[in-house]
């Protein structure tokens, strides 16, 4: 009997092993993969609402009707079914608003993070690779950098640039390069330090070789995980500066703009200053979601 | 040690001369005469020039940082051109109340994520940990300007509880004597003044904290867990002590430096953040200022608020290290 | 009089690979006896030594048998009570100084708690009695190290705090986890001399974990060996070394370096050995080990 047991035992405990070892690896899959896809998902479903918004919004987003002003989103007592989000004090569509204003941020978010990624990503890799002077003078930059709150230099920025996209974009850059620049410098300090890096120099290839071949590979889940950071927080500061009044001009749709006029009629209709906050939210949420998704996936040993 | 603090003022000086350099520049070379902006339309050539002297704006760019720095260390921060007020004067009053907003939110943050952290170790391995995880993500995700404004929709209008906007009710007339409204009022024990102020401050003072609380309680969880493992927890519970016990005097303290060193950096954010919080709520410190000093193009004023923001941000990063060095007895010794 | 501690018919699993790590073990320990818990890594004896001490990783999971200590059976007994017992009747010796001190809180601190908590003494009383324990274990300027922070001692003088904390509660039994692997040579006899002497002093019983038959012969009583999580073989030592029953017991012994016969040479054991006794045991518990 006790052999009959132990003969089928192993083959059945090999298999409820190999299926629980199936389960796990499935959840982690998921896990990571939830992350980016959900992410990604809120991401790409913006981009195409902010892209086809000409086609697909219900009203001329800059279009007065003071007849209808402050109507609140459909569900409420008074609502009007031609405006679901509700008007605006001046009577403008607020899903309109909203959709145009998506334009502004997703191009304030790709081109900003693009460039100050770009840019920072080679300060960084200079600095980390090369060293001596080169380390110092970044270095030493990126401690004057630090120095100012970033909000208060991006509006000094703005202000020096005048308002607009273009400065919006320059603003975020001037700023934010510090972000890939810090975080790409340390990595690649680490990596330089590794024995694969040495191994590498110690065959002969060349010092750029071996920093575009050995060690810029390994930053790429850094890289990636911080574009997507980045392009959240580049939204997030297009909003302030349109709240503060010196993003876009103002008779162009922006989720910052629609903010500060929310505030100011905030008893009147909530709604304009509620509908756009969510937007920001989820938009900024997604970013981050994605990004940390794709940092872990990317990331063949998981770091931290 | 002494080396190292001497040579750490050092360089807090050349980051300071630095900002102040680049603003300088930055300011003078771009377009946009804040002389412009405070001359009536009628104004002739000659008022104009003579409002440039007055302001040093007539002198080559070498000569008016080279006057500029030279008035700055006798203490002459120059005139504000949009408040006809002296810089120093606007700083020292409007100060206070921003140090009370970031230090009660730093209070708040490591009240908050100290508790939470601590929680979310003892609730390790259960059902309310991702629960905490994933709570701490959101909070970690979104910044204190969502926050803010949010924060007005929920304590403003839903349910309106919270004052919107300033730091006082008008009319309460204390007759303060600082400009530290919260701490004068507690101490001299008038408490319908300092519930109000406190009133006053508790939204920005939530929207600054929040996310500084889950920056310690993602770090702060991390170490703790890790500490948790070593081998001194499992002497220390050998001993019989508490699971709570355990993480607050074995684990704490070794796991409390790392996640003070980026706290102080987090906190610099915070005090960055104060800008536009106090833009949100109308709260007449120096971040709102600063704003206003920027659409009005009030160089004295944004020079001086810059060189006050670069300032506080070299110290907080001082007293991060000694508080490090405080907490770690190596480096302590060593 | 009774046996101290008795394990009986032990056996334990891990859950996370489905392997069982201990075969109906048992074994039986004198007061005031010194028995070494040998076998390679993966033989089971670490996992003794935390199932003493109820310190099982949540991965491993006990499916039998019983431990007796002093009568009681330990697996059996209220969370209460066994806390109680434990870090006071029965403590640990930790294999590495170096992370079983907690960086951050000075020796007396971490040398008192269980004077203070479990005795209830009074901060003074408890310095004194510290002081006492590290005259005890040999530490020249006991005030200045009671005063110190662990990262100012040497390896060895943790190792002396962490005995002096291992007996300062009187206990009855020590579990000493493999005490001086992570020490020096030269330091590892003093240790198990130290070790000893405390041990017969206060008339307390220990079990010893180790690799090292070396370090059994010098120290212990009896030997039990482990393979593959049952008992190979045990006895008193000097029989055990002398008169090996079991042919992995004989070739362990030849495996060891002998420093009195440096001609000797060395020898691994012999993978027929291995497969023999695998074999063997394979037959006896139906399972493959």
């Amino acid at each position: 009997m006790a052999e009959q047991v132990s003969s089928v035992a192993p083959i059945s405990s090999d298999r409820a092993r190999k299926v629980r070892r199936l389960i796990g690896r499935g959840r982690r899959f998921l896990s990571l993969d939830a992350k980016v896809a959900f992410g990604g998902l809120i991401i790409l479903i913006g981009l195409a609402l902010a892209i086809f918004a000409p086609l697909i919004s219900p009203a001329d987003p800059l279009e007065q009707d003071l007849m209808s002003a402050t109507l609140p989103p459909i569900g409420f007592a008074g609502a009007d079914p031609a405006h679901l989000l509700g008007t605006d004090d001046l009577g403008r569509d607020v899903l309109a608003r909203l959709l145009y204003g998506g334009r502004v941020a997703f191009t304030v978010a790709f081109v900003a993070a693009g460039l100050a990624g770009l840019i920072g990503t080679v300060l960084g890799l200079v600095a980390g690779w090369y060293g001596r002077l080169a380390d110092t003078i970044v270095s030493r930059l990126i401690d004057i950098w630090m120095a100012f709150p970033p909000v208060l230099l991006s509006i000094l920025l703005v202000a020096v640039f005048g308002s607009g996209l273009h400065s919006v974009i320059a603003a975020i850059v001037i700023i934010d390069w510090t972000r890939f620049a810090r975080v790409v410098r340390a990595e690649t300090m680490a990596q330089a330090a590794l024995d694969y890096v040495t191994a590498a120099r110690a065959i002969g290839f060349p010092r750029l070789h071996v920093l575009l071949n050995e060690i810029v590979p390994n930053l790429w889940p850094v890289i990636v995980a911080l574009l997507s950071l980045e392009a959240g927080i580049a939204v997030i500061v297009e909003a302030i500066l349109s709240f503060v009044g010196l993003s876009v001009s103002s008779d162009t749709p922006t989720w910052g703009g629609m903010i500060a006029s929310g505030r100011q009629i905030l008893h009147q209709g909530w709604w304009v200053l509620a509908a756009p906050l969510a937007v920001l939210f989820v938009t900024v949420l997604a970013f981050n979601l994605f990004g940390e998704g794709m940092r872990r996936t990317l990331d063949p040993v998981m770091r931290r | 040690m002494i080396v190292s603090v001497i040579n750490r003022l050092v360089v807090a000086a050349i980051t300071l001369v630095g900002v102040g350099a680049i603003v300088f520049v930055l300011l003078r070379v771009v377009p946009g005469d804040p002389i412009a902006m405070m001359i009536s339309p009628g104004a002739s050539p000659a008022d104009i020039a003579a409002l440039r002297a007055r302001y040093g704006l007539d002198a080559d760019l070498a000569t008016q940082f080279w006057m500029w720095l030279k008035a700055l260390l006798s203490g002459d921060f120059g005139m504000s051109i949009s408040l006809r007020r002296g810089v120093l004067s606007l700083l020292a009053e409007r100060l206070p109340a921003t140090l009370e907003l970031a230090f009660a939110a730093l209070a708040l943050a490591v009240a908050l994520g100290l508790f939470l952290a601590v929680l979310g170790t003892l609730a390790r391995r259960t059902v309310c940990e991702p629960l905490i995880d994933a709570l701490n993500g959101l909070a970690l995700a979104v910044p204190d300007f969502v926050w803010a404004l949010a924060l007005v929709l929920a304590f403003g209008v839903f349910v309106p509880v919270l004052p919107l906007s300033g730091r006082i009710n008008p009319s309460i007339d204390e007759g303060f004597v600082t400009h530290f409204y919260l701490i004068e009022s507690l101490l001299r024990l008038k408490l319908t003044a300092f519930a109000d102020v406190a009133s006053h401050m508790a939204m920005p003072v939530i929207a600054l904290g929040l996310p500084l609380a889950a920056v310690i309680v993602r770090l702060l969880k991390e170490a703790l867990k890790e500490a948790m493992v070593q081998d001194y927890v499992l002497l220390a519970r050998l001993k019989g002590m508490s699971e709570l016990r355990l993480i607050l005097q074995e684990a704490l303290r070794n796991a409390i430096g790392p996640t003070l060193a980026l706290t102080g950096v987090q906190f610099t954010f915070l005090i960055g953040g104060t800008v536009i919080v106090e833009r949100i709520f109308s709260y007449p410190g120096i971040g709102n200022m600063a704003v206003d000093a920027v659409i009005n193009r009030d160089l004295p004023l944004i020079q001086g608020l810059v060189l006050m923001f670069g300032l506080i941000f070299i110290l907080v990063n001082l007293a991060v290290d000694a508080l490090a060095a405080f907490f770690n007895p190596r480096l302590r010794h060593g | 009089m009774s046996p101290i501690l008795t394990i009986e018919r032990l056996s334990a699993r891990v859950q996370s690979r489905d392997q069982e790590i201990l075969s109906k073990v048992s074994l039986s320990l004198e007061r005031g006896e010194v028995m070494g818990l040998v076998g390679e890594s993966g033989a089971g004896k670490s996992t003794i030594g935390k199932a003493l001490l109820g310190i099982l990783p949540r991965d491993v999971v006990i499916t039998g048998g019983a431990i007796r200590y002093d009568g009681r059976d330990l697996l059996a007994l209220p969370a209460r009570e066994r806390r109680q017992l434990l870090g006071a009747e029965i403590t640990l010796i930790p294999q590495d100084p170096q992370t079983a001190l907690n960086p951050g809180r000075r020796i007396e601190a971490q040398l008192t708690d269980g004077l203070r908590m479990k005795r209830g003494l009074s901060g003074t009383q408890a310095h004194d009695k510290a002081l006492a324990l590290l005259e005890e274990v040999h530490i020249r300027e006991p005030e200045r190290v009671l005063a110190a922070y662990p990262h100012e001692l040497s390896g060895g003088m943790r190792q002396r705090v962490l005995i002096a904390a291992a007996f300062a509660l009187e206990p009855r039994l020590v579990i000493a986890d493999e005490p001086t692997t992570a020490l020096d040579v030269t330091v590892q006899k003093q240790i198990l001399r130290l070790i000893r002497s405390m041990q017969e002093a206060h008339g307390t019983a220990v079990v010893f974990v180790t690799h090292d038959l070396g370090v059994v012969a010098q120290i212990c009583d009896s030997v039990t060996l482990l393979y593959g999580g049952t008992v190979i073989e045990a006895g008193p030592t000097a029989n055990m070394l002398v008169h090996p029953g079991h042919p992995y017991t004989r070739a362990l012994i030849d495996a060891c370096p002998r420093y009195d016969r440096p001609d000797a040479g060395l020898h691994p054991v012999p993978d027929g050995v291995i497969s023999a006794m695998r074999r063997d045991l394979s037959q006896r518990y139906g399972r493959p080990v």
